[in-house]
């Protein structure tokens, strides 16, 4: 490092004159995200997830990569017979080759996933952000319904719901998916509020506004992005959830119907016959499970990595 | 540093300015139960080209006062005029404007810059915010500019806060504030967050800053030693109000108010051989609470000339017999703490 | 007070006439992700009843860490004692096994910190915490046990210590939680106050009322003190003797009126010229350039060298500068320290 800096320059650091100098407090450039993607490469967690996450995406916009089968082709001969050929999970109660059902039924399972969690994830956002920008009586009042949601219980509501929204007719996609997204928002909301509020409260919101900032500019480039972080690992989590919760509704029969293929009709129909022929029942749920836990441990990882307190 | 005359012309005047802050209780139905009297009456001038210190300890209202000179809270009462202008009656546009001329470098260089964006977005927003100011085809320029006048290198326009240390980031904050190129920046205890070493490089920039660009500067900190090195004219505070105002020397040289005795007989002199040869006073108890400040004088409950008079008779911040200066003390007098005595 | 006596006897070798406190080479590094923070390089302290040793220094010098390693409360890991050794009485700290080294803790080696609100548990009364420490640590009664924590209130100039005692820690001003931490520190009558920082987040009003009882507290009862802060006007006002710690060393160690007369490093000269003074109008303050090193990456020989005006050669180069003999009692970690005092010996 040089000794010619006049004063003001007495500080700038040895990064600034000599890159690789030894000396000093001078760090390599890095930005928030490239040190949570430090943090995140040596986790195994993650790369579990990750790597699980990636599968059922895939398995759900590609499934004839990973089988040849048609999944609607049953014959009732092969009633519950067991793994053979191409059919590795063996047959369900129709004759049905269990494998190729439970691959085709990971589409509804992610679409239905994404879909709800996009759609109260809006909502949540919108919600979360007036009532922690705003603060006052927009908080009050918001942060009362977010109790009264809340207080009802989800699972009994969304029974009722998904009947009333869905005719005997349709599929039962678009009422599961709207009956999610309106009951599933609360915890995001909450989340985004209380981060909102402590975003709002730093040095750089006062220092914007002293500079005559606008409530957009203050809201979308001060805040937003420094509040951000929870709420999106909230998203990962609750997708998981959604996921586990179309299973369940479609389950007690008022989810996805008739010809659709999914793995909470498929549970659903092979759990009368579990003492028989668990299979049918044993691997679309695993499939399920697996699938709920790689999105939930994959939201809890990125969560760690981008909190700077856990450094 | 030439000291700037005592007619050239006034930049900023404040009178009677209020804050209350209500006390309540219930969220949605709100009950006002009392009032944190933060800011209780301040009359103060600044002068181009001149430093104004504003001392005092925590809860004596200093940092709300630089708040509401900065706009950023609204006053209960009072006027702030900068340049004909009284700013809490401004809106729209033209507050907008008037903020240009007064702006604030604040206490923590760590939160008060965005993390997620880079150096020149930070430095480069005021132009956004106002962009009749700087031309769009010219405001990398104007940023490279500003981080090469305070003393950064203009090529780090691309980083991010998180990769300067302390010091830097303050640099980083004056820029932004000096960005608009204004009369008036209001220093809200600008160092007290920085090591011992990285201080007087801060300090040395603010004032060959102002040197410079011609600043006036409002200088707020609870350091009295780094407060005498920075500033022409000094204000005391106590409990929201102003106790004694005059300039550097006649602040800590002759002190007249008993509260500003005392705060200066307990700053600790880094000079061992004054050590017991000072006259110390200390103080007793704690500051009241703001929410119900004492009647008449609100020093009096821990001052030792206090008389029945203090009770009844808020004294008035003027000169006096024995004070030279402006002291609000009925039986203000001078008394030498800082310097050694026989 | 006979049982303390008893406590103390449990402690094998304890030596009285071996010095109240002694810390020899001491090596701390912290091992994190981003590589091997060397936080303590090799720190010799020395400290005599009645005393008050000042460690002054600015973060992330280690002087925090040294306070931490002497009391046995670092956090392992990602902190490791490396190498030295911390005598109490002749007894070495680091070789005792946890349960005694709690004892230590408790009756003969006491802390306070810079903030005492979290150092205090918010959710029992002040009362209860001061009586706990006279029930665990000398098995007195519940009764016997609120009678001494009132004592102590007393002892630390609270007003009104027998109605306060049932007040949480919250209820408190800083300057009085702060007296209330002072209290609980030397409630088992310590022979060592470690006082880390314990004004710095006080007005300066209240700063005095603290330094002074303090001073006062250690005048009664003959302790020894160990102030660490970064502020040179408190380190002027009440030390007897100063160790400026810079990454990790201490670069020079002197008693409290040689060093303000005439220092022997150029840190610490520096960092004199550096402060604005309450006392002198229109003084030039002088700059320090650049920042302290990172401790992942000391730089080699003298760790001030890119900082200092002095730099020659040899101090860019290891080994890095030893410890010279300035004066008896005296020493400073620069090749150049007769430069740095200035041509007369470097005694008063």
């Amino acid at each position: 490092m040089s000794n010619v800096e006049s004063v003001t320059q007495a500080e700038t650091p040895a990064a600034a004159t000599a890159p690789n100098g030894g000396d000093g407090g001078a760090e390599k450039p890095r930005s928030l995200a490239s040190d949570a993607w430090r943090d995140l490469r040596r986790n195994w967690i993650f790369w579990v997830a990750a790597v699980l996450v990636v599968l059922v995406v895939v398995m759900a916009a590609f499934p004839g990569l990973f089988t040849s089968a048609d999944p609607s082709f049953c014959q009732l001969s092969r009633q519950h017979a067991g793994p053979s050929g191409s059919a590795i999970f063996g047959y369900d109660f129709q004759g049905c080759d269990v494998y190729a059902r439970t691959i085709y039924g990971a589409r509804n399972s992610v679409a239905i996933g994404l879909l709800a969690t996009l759609m109260s994830g809006a909502i949540s956002l919108v919600i979360g952000m007036a009532a922690g920008y705003f603060g006052g009586w927009v908080d009050a009042l918001l942060a009362r319904g977010i109790d009264i949601v809340l207080g009802i219980p989800t699972l009994l509501a969304a029974i009722v719901l998904a009947r009333r929204l869905s005719d005997s007719e349709d599929s039962g996609f678009l009422p599961v998916v709207l009956t999610l997204g309106v009951l599933t928002w609360t915890t995001g909301a909450r989340i985004m509020r209380s981060s909102v509020i402590a975003a709002k409260s730093q040095d750089y919101v006062a220092a914007a506004r002293m500079l005559g900032a606008g409530h957009a500019r203050l809201m979308f480039r001060h805040i937003l992005p420094n509040a951000a972080a929870p709420f999106v690992v909230v998203l990962t989590i609750l997708l998981g959830a959604n996921i586990a919760t179309e299973a369940t509704l479609t389950f007690l029969g008022v989810g996805l119907r008739g010809d659709e293929i999914s793995w909470g009709i498929d549970i659903s129909q092979a759990s009368q016959f579990v003492r028989e022929a668990p299979a049918p029942l044993v691997w679309p749920a695993l499939f399920l499970a697996a699938t709920v836990l790689a999105f939930i441990m994959l939201g809890d990882a990125i969560r760690d990595a981008f909190d700077p307190r856990l450094r | 540093m030439s000291r700037p005359s005592a007619d050239a012309e006034v930049v900023l005047e404040t009178r009677g300015l209020v804050k209350h802050f209500p006390i309540t209780r219930g969220i949605v139905f709100k009950t006002k139960v009392g009032a944190v009297r933060a800011v209780d009456g301040i009359d103060l001038q600044l002068r181009r080209g001149e430093t104004l210190g504003v001392v005092g300890e925590s809860g004596c209202g200093k940092s709300t006062l630089a708040k509401l000179l900065v706009g950023l809270e609204k006053p209960t009462a009072g006027s702030i005029n900068v340049r004909g202008q009284d700013m809490p009656r401004l809106s729209g546009a033209a507050l907008r404007r008037a903020r240009r001329n007064i702006q604030m470098v604040m206490q923590d260089p760590y939160t008060s810059l965005n993390p997620r964006m880079t150096v020149g977005d930070i430095i480069g927003e005021p132009f956004d915010i106002h962009p009749e100011v700087a031309p769009r085809g010219e405001r990398k320029r104007r940023v490279q500019e500003l981080l090469d006048l305070v003393g950064l290198n203009p090529e780090h326009i691309n980083r991010y806060p998180h990769q300067f240390s302390g010091g830097q980031r303050q640099r980083i904050g004056i820029a932004r504030a000096l960005a608009l190129r204004p009369e008036i920046i209001v220093c809200d205890e600008p160092v007290s967050a920085l090591d011992v070493s990285i201080q007087a490089q801060v300090i040395n920039l603010l004032e060959s800053l102002q040197d410079e660009l011609g600043l006036s500067y409002i200088f707020i900190a609870h350091d009295l030693s780094v407060v005498r090195h920075i500033a022409d004219r000094v204000a005391v505070m106590y409990l929201g109000k102003i106790v004694e105002i005059g300039t550097e020397d006649q602040i800590y040289d002759s002190p007249t108010h008993p509260y500003t005795q005392a705060l200066l007989s307990a700053v600790p002199v880094p000079d061992p051989t004054l050590r017991g040869q000072r006259d110390q006073i200390v103080l007793e108890g704690d500051v009241p609470s703001p929410a119900n400040p004492p009647s008449g004088c609100r020093f009096r409950t821990r001052c030792w000339k206090a008389q029945e008079i203090c009770a009844e008779q808020e004294p008035a911040l003027t000169a006096r017999e024995k004070s030279a200066h402006p002291s609000a003390c009925h039986f203000a007098e001078e008394r030498n703490v800082v310097h050694a005595v026989e | 007070m006979t049982d303390i006596k008893a406590e103390i006897d449990v402690l094998p070798g304890l030596d009285s006439s071996a010095r109240l406190l002694e810390v020899e080479d001491l090596r701390v590094e912290f091992r994190t992700p981003a590589g091997v923070a060397r936080a303590i390089n090799g720190v010799n302290l020395h400290l005599d009843p009645g005393e008050t040793l000042a460690i002054l220094g600015e973060s992330g010098c280690g002087k925090s860490v040294t306070a931490q390693a002497i009391m046995g409360i670092l956090d392992s890991p990602p902190g490791f004692i490396t190498g030295g050794a911390i005598r109490y009485r002749g007894v070495d700290l680091l070789k005792l096994p946890e349960e005694q080294r709690r004892k230590v803790r408790a009756n003969h080696i006491a802390m306070i910190f810079q903030d005492a609100l979290s150092a205090l548990n918010p959710v029992f009364s002040v009362g209860f915490q001061l009586g706990e420490l006279f029930r665990v640590h000398r098995g007195m009664s519940r009764q016997d046990a609120k009678r001494r924590a009132i004592e102590l209130l007393d002892m630390v100039k609270i007003p009104a210590a027998r109605q306060r005692i049932n007040d949480y820690p919250h209820q408190f001003s800083g300057g009085m939680r702060q007296r209330v931490m002072i209290a609980m520190a030397l409630a088992l009558d310590p022979k060592v106050l470690i006082a880390d920082e314990p004004t710095t987040a006080l007005d300066v009003t209240v700063q005095a009322q603290i330094m002074n009882l303090l001073a006062e507290l250690q005048r009664e009862r003959n302790m020894g003190l160990i102030l660490i802060t970064h502020d040179m006007g408190v380190v002027a006002d009440v030390a007897d003797r100063i160790s400026v710690m810079y990454a990790g060393k201490v670069v020079e160690e002197a008693p409290v009126l040689d060093i303000y007369a005439r220092p022997a490093h150029p840190y610490t000269k520096a960092l004199l010229e550096s402060i604005p003074r309450l006392d002198l109008k229109g003084q030039k303050l002088n700059v320090i350039k650049g920042l302290p090193p990172n401790l992942t990456r000391i730089p080699a020989g003298c760790p001030f060298n890119p900082r200092c005006a002095y730099t020659r050669d040899v101090c860019r180069a290891d080994p890095p500068p030893p410890q010279y003999d300035v004066a008896p009692g005296r020493t400073a970690r620069c090749h150049f320290w007769t430069e740095v005092a200035g041509n007369e010996p470097a005694v008063s």
